[in-house]
């Protein structure tokens, strides 16, 4: 480890910190519906929006109803992604010609894009033509970030209001999240990574001749436009292969730190938007405070583990940290800080090769997801997830001291405990049993690249991504069978769903209740003390369950990297 | 429910269409103009040229194998820096595979008369496959050989490779292969 390297972590939140209120301003403008400048351009495009699509933004609607407006809107867009990935053949905007892709293979996509998991059972640049890049995928990367906020701005106000049905209007939310947070920052952004050498340009492959004189070709295409929604909505699809390890999508060590920085901007700035919602700003101050402990740790590990390098490698006279599967311009630091920013938040978009990662390095990208992407978290996902552990938090220290279980003056009673247990369950369930059976059945068997323990890994890492709907990859797993392109499908559509609808619910029935002032006998969430019990229900709860996993998978690959019994 | 179903269709399929006009087609061209019209060079991939062809971009690495030249890393896309198939090795830390590859890579260094344990990104696969960038150490191991072969003296050829290097606060220290093995071109000539 480097001073450098700790300069640029340290750096790295600091940024982060500076820039929580400015944005959790601004979300809570468009939470609220207020005006803001960019009206002045976009608000006719907006209204012109309602009209032709037969909405009312100002009819507000209960959790029910705001459910099925979301689940529609997000079904009626996967099944458009489909139809644009199967008939991709016949379409234009395909210089390679490349053919439609195949059923489960456009299945599994575009549930993958839908549910913002935008795990890649295929290779970019020999899979998606440009027409598919730009009107099968890039819009996802909106609608499914808007859509996290959306469910992140309903659940905010089941907190927030007092005695009524009313969570607000699915479409409202989602269109204004679009118009004037997402779009705008895309297009300064996609701008930026055009000038630092990001392609963005309709053709397909240019021939080169290198200088050893073999011939070389490069895939260029509309690739800063997507790149810039890739990261700022946590969704990580990459336009090639190799993701944003790829030179022409992160092609300077600066690219990379704003690639970082806007995976995490909206997350950290949600976490003010909630408490300024509910009416005590140092109640995000809190969660943000939870949720940075848990990063640093991670970052802790994974930066330790890879600059202390693989020992198999300095046996063979090689020195210094792992640098397999990583960037040169990068380096050690600023790649271990992208694992772990990627799977903390649910972005799954990737600098590095996780998959060749040292045991424990590529331990901690995979607990991050397991922990559910919690700790900041995918764009709305991340903080309605956390505020689920909240409410269990609240209902353990009340069984522990004998307080009141209340939570930002509302009463938690075992309705809410209930939704909030069926929605963490989700995960162990999900990933552990999939990944089971993946185990031991020959289909999926036949997915992992490596041997022995990490072959394990590949497969666990695989099923927790989907259900974490984080999407990056032990990227060795042969994914894009009929058997994983299908089970993956499942365990994403799961993994967003099966929680957001409990969340919904819970803050349906949270909007309904009373106000309940703070008293002596509430227990304060906002001191230290709170912070290090919500530090310690999200350790507890969510990560416990997948000890026994990692240490079938990591933990004896660390063993076996140690020992230098190979496989 | 079902009414409620029925009544959210027609927002349903709207919507859908709206954006994916708006987002899907208008966004990534009106992105298109901006580049082509501001950036024509590094939007079109930063494509270098000499005398009248297209020889690479300085943004993606190309295999170098030539004694000649400034090798590249190892890599895992296709046969090798292939353009449309980047990739990572994606081979475990404890992996046999791993090894097998590694250890012929550190003997052909050593026989070429590198001493000391050698800079780890000359003998490791990058993540994209396409890794433009050695470490100047990676570089600097490489330049005996490079000498001898195009008998210069190793001064010049440590001096070439100290000019070309690149550092950055936010990232490693690095040298882009193709900008250092031109120079090298230009200087031998």
């Amino acid at each position: 480890m480097t001073f450098q390297g700790w300069f640029l972590i340290l750096g790295f939140v600091a940024i982060l910190l500076a820039l929580t209120k400015p944005v959790g301003t601004w979300l809570f403008a468009l939470y609220e519906g207020r005006r803001t400048p960019l009206h002045t351009v976009l608000g006719p495009v907006e209204t012109g929006f309602y009209k032709l699509a037969g909405i009312d933004p100002n009819q507000e609607y209960g959790w029910r109803r705001y459910a099925v407006h979301m689940l529609l809107f997000n079904a009626t867009l996967m099944a458009f992604t489909y139809a644009v990935l199967r008939l991709q053949g016949a379409l234009s905007g395909n210089p390679q010609g490349l053919a439609g892709l195949s059923p489960h293979l456009a299945f599994n996509t575009a549930i993958s894009f839908t549910t913002n998991t935008n795990w890649q059972s295929y290779g970019g640049e020999s899979t998606m033509s440009n027409l598919s890049q730009m009107l099968g995928l890039t819009i996802h990367n909106f609608l499914s970030a808007a859509t996290g906020i959306a469910l992140a701005f309903a659940l905010f106000r089941g907190f927030a209001r007092r005695e009524t049905k009313a969570i607000g209007n699915f479409w409202a939310d989602a269109t204004r999240v679009t118009l004037y947070l997402l779009l705008p920052i895309s297009i300064v952004y996609a701008t930026f990574l055009i000038a630092s050498g990001v392609p963005q340009t309709l053709s397909g492959v240019v021939d080169v001749q290198t200088l050893e004189g073999a011939k070389q070709s490069l895939l260029l295409g509309p690739v800063a436009s997507q790149e810039a929604i890739k990261m700022l909505g946590t969704n990580g699809g990459g336009f090639f292969n190799a993701n944003s390890a790829h030179p022409f999508e992160n092609p300077t060590a600066l690219t990379n730190l704003v690639q970082m920085l806007s995976i995490f901007l909206i997350g950290f700035g949600l976490t003010w938007t909630f408490g300024k919602a509910v009416g005590n700003t140092r109640q995000g101050w809190a969660i943000l405070s939870a949720m940075v402990i848990l990063f640093l740790a991670g970052v802790t590990v994974t930066y330790w583990q890879e600059a202390a390098g693989n020992p198999v490698l300095h046996h063979l006279g090689v020195a210094g940290g792992n640098m397999e599967g990583k960037e040169v311009r990068f380096g050690i630091a600023a790649s271990a800080l992208f694992s772990v920013v990627t799977t903390a938040a649910s972005c799954g978009a990737v600098n590095s090769m996780h998959d060749s990662f040292t045991a424990l390095g590529g331990m901690i990208p995979l607990f991050n997801i397991q922990l559910g992407e919690v700790v900041i978290g995918g764009v709305g996902a991340g903080i309605y997830g956390f505020l689920l552990f909240a409410i269990l938090a609240v209902f353990v220290a009340g069984l522990m001291v004998g307080r009141t279980p209340e939570y930002v003056g509302k009463k938690i009673e075992a309705r809410e405990v209930k939704l909030a247990v069926l929605a963490i369950a989700v995960l162990p369930l999900m990933i552990l049993g999939l990944t089971a059976l993946s185990s031991v059945l020959q289909q999926g068997l036949a997915g992992p690249l490596n041997k022995g323990p990490h072959g394990f890994s590949e497969i666990l890492y695989a099923f927790t991504s989907a259900v974490g709907n984080n999407g990056s990859a032990f990227a060795g797993l042969t994914a894009n069978t009929p058997y994983y392109n299908g089970l993956l499908g499942v365990a994403m559509w799961v993994g967003r769903f099966f929680i957001i609808v409990p969340m919904l619910a819970i803050a349906g029935g949270l909007a309904a209740k009373k106000y309940t002032p703070e008293s002596a006998g509430s227990f304060p969430t906002t001191g230290g003390l709170w912070v290090g019990l919500l530090v310690g229900i999200v350790l507890i709860l969510g990560g416990l369950t997948f000890l026994p996993s990692l240490a079938l998978g990591p933990i004896a690959d660390h063993l076996a990297m140690i020992s230098g019994k190979l496989s | 429910m079902g009414k409620d179903f029925t009544s959210a269709l027609r927002p349903a399929i709207v919507m859908t269409i709206l954006f994916a006009a708006l987002l899907g087609i208008l966004y990534p061209l009106a992105m298109t103009g901006i580049g082509q019209m501001i950036f024509p060079s590094q939007a079109n991939g930063s494509l270098v040229s000499a005398n009248g062809k297209v020889i690479g971009s300085t943004v993606v690495g190309q295999a170098f194998t030539s004694d000649r030249y400034f090798q590249t890393r190892p890599s895992a896309a296709g046969k090798g820096y292939d353009g449309l198939a980047s990739s990572g090795s994606n081979l475990g830390p404890a992996s046999q595979a791993l090894v097998d590859r590694v250890k012929p890579d550190v003997a052909r260094r050593q026989a070429e008369g590198a001493t000391g344990a050698l800079p780890a990104d000359l003998v490791t696969a990058s993540g994209s496959g396409l890794d433009p960038d050695l470490s100047p150490a990676a570089a600097l191991v490489q330049a005996p050989r490079i000498a001898r072969v195009r008998a210069m003296s190793v001064d010049v050829v440590r001096g070439i490779v100290a000019r070309s290097t690149e550092t950055s606060i936010l990232g490693e220290p690095h040298v882009n292969v193709l900008g250092l093995n031109r120079t090298l071109d230009a200087a031998a000539r």
